[in-house]
């Protein structure tokens, strides 16, 4: 071939030279463990349901957080988001609103009707689910979902369990909370309500297996002494008749006596039913109180009272009388000898709830231990065939972990019906803030969930905690920094000296190009997400 | 400057972003970009020369429509992408000497216009030591001729090609083959070289920026725009280079970052003289956190601190941050998605 005019060299491309034989270290794509999956006591992908949010297709995004939680929009309420507490955009700016935007695609989900179907083929096998609370409805959802002929039973006339007869309606609207139980019935679940299980034993003859998740509904005793006069109640009781429409009677003075969750909500409903003066009694200081930190905070806004190191020695009509304490050296609180009084009409007890275990009671191989049954890693109790989960076995106690616990159970069930047992995938090694380039991420402080007037909130049992908007909710998912798992920002692609890395196109991410790769590791430090690791080539 | 979209997640920093149209994406987030620099070439591991001179071709063909040739100075960049019998170059490329490269575009672009292709544009390009030392007249007599061509110098602060000699680019302090990092004054000396963005200014030309590879949104606009102009203009870019500076391979954009973040590395552009914009230090850092991965300022370090050259060094950033504004710069960014943009 003549060569053009001028041109005495005839050249080649470079593409001749491959310079990926100078590598000694190679870029690896991985998937790491985003902390806020890892927080997640019901085991959700956040990090995946917040990519598809991201880009507004947030009916991709509600079904992937389906896969794990059917609950998603009382979630977004009561859930105490430990993955907020992990997220690690908190060490940027401020944490991603995750409760907020789970909430937003749980509302979403119920304002458009989105459902579920069951596409996995009948396996022909039976499962009987004890309790119709957080627990045991998830286990239900995840069962039906993977074929099974699923039987929800409840002593109680409406299904939800602590979640109608524990949470107050300011914090979860009973619509709500309808909508998803429903639609979990309308996958085929057949709940039978008022229809207590006895017997455990007797059950395991019509199923094949057996998820218990009866919950922790006993309110705990304290020995008060009291005057006839005196009106104690219990705090699972009060919420219980609040919740059926016949609120108890309990004056204008209340003393809730406990520092849990529990003892907040009673305090708040009281106010809501017209008590001027609710004060909580809690023998420990408010570091230790195991109430959440932002119900106190809302507690003490609509005027509930707090009298930290305090217990009740006696009650009488109209009165309560109250012992100082101190902590001891161990955080231990020790009485004082100096009393107080204090004027009360009634007294709630919220000092813990206790398992009613009659329903194991002729199952001799399931134990028992501190008051809660005990199982395996597989969920199952010492009588095969029957599992157990929420909160009659060792937990914290949440609708989270008792959601978690119903997936886990399932996944444990079924493996156990089909002989297979379940096995769960390998965790992948944590995506920690140190392997980000926040570098890229811009300056965005998070939304804050519009709240309910406090005057307005001690009138009503409205919700207290509104949810965003569209706009907001998108917002605050784009917030997310997609920690450890590759968001395709292109980066790894654009800033290659030798254009050895690949795009495959949207959702296929990327591959390196070892023929020109030289392992210079730019593409590492440049991730910002941290989702490519350098490793050593073999020599 | 560009206009930036607000995407929280991906920043509006990364190359890329799935949330955006195609068109208001970077030219290195497209597959189907030019690839200017192709690869096969030799430039060391982790080179910052090779993936500025890809970023500012790959821009420059798409403000042009394809249409660009280029006049490149003899350095690093002419020697690793063309070794004989090989080329990395996928654009139309003319090698010059060392010291005559805007003028060789020059006489390019006014045979283009003799032919009467102002169609196609011509864009000069060399390393710092082609560029502010060896090529110096030639690129003042084309910014004084107003010759309708864009050079554009890859400023790694010295001779790397040849050995890592000093340049009048090279900064106080740096070691360099020449400047030994010995004696009471290490390193190359204070006060002396000079500043090429400023000296183009003086020649009121229609356009002159900085820029660096740590922001690619920022220096593809920059190209697009001096594409937008005719006459000579000029574009510094800043790339780090990890043989001469001494810096881990996979730091290369990193060290370019952090020049900027110190106040070291102004980045700004100015039309006829006047500085128009400047881009903000988004996360301010003491010149330390520049200087320590960097091996030619070692001497700084060890064997013991020397508190001394290291607060003059930050003098002269806190000088850039006071005379170009890079603290008091306006919000780059538009409002966020959603309340307009």
């Amino acid at each position: 071939m003549k060569a053009p005019f001028a041109i005495t060299l005839r050249v080649g491309s470079s593409l001749a030279n491959k310079t990926g034989a100078w590598r000694t270290e190679r870029p690896v794509y991985v998937d790491r463990l985003p902390p806020c999956n890892d927080a997640c006591p019901a085991g959700e992908n956040v990090q995946r349901w917040l990519y598809h949010a991201e880009s507004g297709e947030y009916e991709t995004a509600w079904r992937e957080l389906m896969r794990d939680n059917p609950f998603p929009a009382v979630m977004g309420r009561v859930c105490y988001h430990p993955c907020q507490t992990a997220c690690n955009r908190g060490k940027l700016d401020e944490e991603v609103g995750i409760n907020a935007v789970e909430r937003f695609l749980g509302d979403e989900a119920i304002r458009r009707g989105w459902t579920v179907s069951v596409t996995a083929p009948p396996t022909g096998k039976r499962v009987l689910v004890v309790g119709a609370g957080p627990s045991g409805l998830a286990a239900a959802y995840h069962l039906r979902l993977l074929g099974h002929e699923v039987t929800v039973r409840d002593a109680a006339p409406r299904a939800g369990g602590m979640m109608r007869y524990g949470i107050p309606a300011y914090r979860l609207a009973r619509d709500v909370l309808d909508a998803e139980v429903d639609r979990i019935a309308a996958m085929g679940v057949t709940i039978e309500l008022s229809s207590p299980v006895p017997d455990a034993a007797a059950a395991l003859r019509d199923f094949d297996a057996v998820f218990l998740a009866v919950g922790a509904q006993l309110s705990r005793r304290t020995e008060i002494p009291a005057g006839d006069s005196a009106r104690i109640l219990d705090a699972l009781g009060v919420l219980r008749d609040v919740s059926e429409g016949e609120p108890p009677l309990l004056g204008r003075r209340v003393v809730v006596y406990g520092g849990g969750n529990t003892a907040m909500d009673v305090a708040r409903t009281a106010r809501r039913l017209g008590a001027t003066d609710a004060v909580v009694v809690y023998r420990r200081t408010r570091e230790r109180m195991p109430a959440q930190p932002f119900e106190v905070a809302e507690a003490e806004q609509e005027g509930v009272r707090m009298r930290w190191l305090s217990t009740i020695a006696a009650a009488d009509g109209g009165t309560v009388t109250v012992e100082r304490m101190r902590l001891d050296e161990t955080g231990f609180p020790r009485p004082t000898g100096e009393y107080e009084e204090l004027a009360a009409d009634s007294v709630v007890l919220a000092i813990g709830q206790d398992v009613d275990r009659s329903v194991v009671a002729t199952l001799p191989r399931v134990s028992v231990a501190d008051g809660v049954v005990q199982v395996g890693a597989d969920m199952m109790t010492g009588q095969p065939g029957v599992f157990a989960g929420g909160d009659m076995v060792p937990s914290p106690r949440t609708v989270t972990a008792a959601v978690g616990h119903g997936k886990q159970a399932a996944r444990y069930i079924d493996g156990w019906l089909r002989g297979e047992p379940y096995a769960p995938p390998p965790r992948h090694p944590l995506a920690t803030f140190e392997r980000l380039n926040t570098w890229y991420y811009s300056d965005a402080p998070a939304t804050v969930r519009p709240t309910l007037d406090a005057a307005r909130r001690v009138s009503t049992f409205a919700e207290v905690v509104g949810g965003l908007d569209e706009g907001s909710a998108l917002f605050e998912a784009r917030r997310c920094m997609s920690c450890g798992n590759c968001f395709e920002c292109d980066n790894c692609f654009g800033v290659c000296p030798d254009n050895a890395v690949v795009k495959l196109g949207p959702g296929e991410r990327y591959a390196i190009d070892l023929d020109f790769c030289k392992g210079c590791g730019i593409c590492v430090t440049e991730c910002p997400c941290g989702a490519i690791d350098l490793v050593p080539e073999e020599t | 400057m560009s206009e930036r979209v607000r995407f929280f997640q991906t920043g509006s920093f990364a190359v890329g972003n799935r949330l955006l149209p195609l068109d208001a994406r970077t030219v290195q987030s497209d597959p189907s970009r030019s690839n200017s620099l192709t690869s096969g070439h030799r430039a060391c591991r982790g080179c910052g020369e090779a993936l500025g001179a890809r970023y500012v071709l790959d821009a420059a063909m798409r403000a042009t429509g394809g249409r660009l040739v280029t006049v490149n100075a003899t350095g690093c960049l002419e020697v690793f992408s063309t070794p004989y019998p090989e080329t990395s170059w996928r654009v139309p490329w003319l090698h010059s000497l060392f010291g005559n490269a805007p003028a060789v575009a020059s006489g390019v672009a006014t045979a283009l216009k003799a032919r009467g292709r102002t169609d196609i544009r011509v864009l000069g390009q060399g390393g710092d030591g082609g560029t502010v030392d060896i090529g110096f007249g030639c690129l003042s007599g084309m910014f004084e001729r107003g010759d309708d061509v864009l050079f554009v110098c890859y400023d790694n602060q010295g001779y790397m090609n040849t050995g890592v000699q000093r340049s009048g680019a090279t900064p106080p302090a740096a070691r360099t083959s020449t400047t030994q990092a010995v004696g009471p004054e290490p390193g190359n000396v204070f006060g002396q070289g000079k500043s090429a963005p400023l000296i183009a200014m003086a020649h009121e030309i229609p356009y002159v920026a900085t820029a660096t590879i740590a922001d690619l949104h920022d220096l593809e606009s920059k190209v697009e725009r001096a594409m937008g102009f005719h006459g000579a203009r000029y574009l510094h870019v800043l790339v780090p280079c990890p043989l001469g500076w001494g810096g881990d391979a996979a730091q290369t954009v990193r060290i370019a970052r952090l020049a900027v973040e110190s106040g070291l590395f102004p980045v700004f552009e100015a039309e006829r003289g006047e500085v128009t914009a400047v881009s903000p230090i988004r996360h301010r850092v003491p010149v330390e956190e520049y200087l320590r991965p960097q091996a030619r300022f070692r001497h700084l370090f060890e064997p013991e601190r020397r508190a001394d050259v290291i607060d003059r060094l930050q003098a002269g950033a806190d000088r850039n941050i006071e005379r170009f504004g890079l603290l008091r710069a306006e919000e780059r960014f538009g409002p966020p998605l959603g309340e307009g943009s």
